[in-house]
């Protein structure tokens, strides 16, 4: 953990790691598509629309998972200072409101042919809302500051404080009554789907977790270079300064030359 | 080290605090939360009528037919324990039979029955092929979906669940 915090090791390590599971994710979601659109039977209840499953379950379960990373992510910033964590978070955080646009979406698309609504204020539905909301929240806040440091410490105080609506989008289903159902897979005991439906379904989150950790190692890594490029800018800034205030000072200092070639 | 601990404790103290927050308000407004009333809750709360409301069950058994004035549909809500008679106008969703979750939206009348305006199918969490499903069938707990399921997963059924 203490030598992934060092960016200049981690800008190498995602280099490696990115396009293998890039790779990973693309084969996934090749074999998770032809699982859940040909190679997986409809549902006796609700027919070939049980398919939106395959893609809408796994988008939900990559809100609250990326959610989570930020949050951890988050702590490590505010307690530790790391700044490699507090860059990790806000390289997620677009990944994640993505995943939770999409399992609106499908959700949406979803329920307008079974439920015979697109939308209901349940529990469920707005827990999920409100996610995609701290979302948008915590990339608003992080970029409304001019110090970016002072954007991430309070970004990652905001994602903190979200945190609680993980545990009420899980259990909303449990704790009060809803339109949306309980949980199949996570259930107690044994899962409420047929094993030759839970296949495709655990295939596309593999695939969906593959191509989340492929693009957030590409967007930290991208992070951490910006973050370089910044200060060597501000330090090439702070060389130039000096030497146009120095006007009268005589050709050829040290300063004066440093300026012109900036 | 020491100011680590502190600011550690801090975020302890910060997620403990915001919980304990909501816990309280969730608690407080549960009623509020609450997406529909079974018709045990409707019992107990003693809903006056007129009041909107949403009634969420299972369409009994039986129990879907033609209203007496010909247009609207009626079946009875149930939760195992008290059934509600409701009238509904307009069109039904594609997953609405008899044994399915509903849930309906409008006004308990002075006659007891509920006047809907709108219908939502509610889907339970089972998924399966319509070979397992048939394999299921002839089962006369009118298909108590929790019951098929704990079936076909290998396991003694429960007693019904609302």
């Amino acid at each position: 953990m203490h030598a992934l915090a060092n960016p200049a090791r981690f800008t190498v390590l995602a280099r490696r790691l990115a396009p293998w599971l890039g790779g990973l994710a693309i084969v996934l979601t090749g074999i998770g598509l032809y699982l859940a659109l040909l190679g997986s039977p409809p549902d006796y209840q609700q027919g070939e629309t049980v398919r939106i499953m395959y893609v809408h379950v796994p988008a939900a379960w990559m809100a609250l998972f990326v959610y989570a990373c930020m949050a951890a992510a988050s702590v490590a910033g505010l307690v530790w200072k790391t700044v490699l964590a507090e860059l990790a978070c806000k390289a997620m955080a677009p990944i994640g409101a993505a995943f939770t646009a999409i399992c609106l979406i499908t959700g949406s698309l979803w329920g307008a042919p079974m439920w015979g609504t697109w939308w209901v204020w349940d529990a469920r539905l707005t827990s999920v809302l409100l996610l995609f909301f701290l979302y948008l929240g915590y990339l608003a806040l992080v970029n409304a500051f001019d110090e970016p440091g002072r954007g991430l410490k309070a970004g990652g105080i905001l994602v903190l404080v979200g945190v609680v609506n993980l545990p009420i989008i899980k259990f909303s289903v449990d704790w009060w009554n809803t339109l949306h159902q309980p949980a199949s897979v996570s259930r107690i005991g044994v899962p409420a789907i047929d094993p030759a439906m839970l296949a495709p379904l655990l295939v596309m989150a593999a695939a969906f977790m593959a191509f989340f950790a492929s693009v957030a190692l590409l967007r930290i890594r991208a992070e951490i270079l910006e973050r370089r490029l910044q200060a060597l800018r501000f330090a090439q800034a702070a060389a130039a300064v000096p030497a146009a205030g120095r006007t009268g000072m005589p050709a050829g200092a040290p300063g004066a030359a440093a300026g012109r070639g900036a | 080290m020491r100011r680590k601990r502190q600011r550690l404790t801090l975020v302890g103290l910060i997620l403990l605090g915001v919980g304990a927050a909501t816990a309280l308000t969730l608690t407080a407004f549960e009623d509020n939360i609450l997406f529909f009333y079974s018709p045990s809750d409707v019992d107990e709360r003693g809903v006056e009528p007129g009041r909107r409301i949403r009634l969420g069950g299972v369409v009994a058994e039986d129990s879907v037919g033609e209203h007496r004035d010909g247009v609207s549909v009626r079946f009875t809500v149930t939760d195992w324990e008290r059934e509600i008679d409701v009238v509904y106008a307009g069109l039904l969703p594609d997953l609405f039979r008899e044994c399915q979750g509903v849930v309906a939206e409008g006004t308990l009348g002075a006659d007891g029955i509920f006047v809907a305006d709108q219908v939502l199918a509610k889907h339970d969490e089972n998924y399966m092929p319509p070979e397992v499903a048939e394999s299921l069938q002839g089962d006369p707990l009118c298909g108590d979906p929790l019951q098929a399921a704990d079936r076909h997963a290998g396991r003694a059924a429960e007693t019904p669940r609302p």
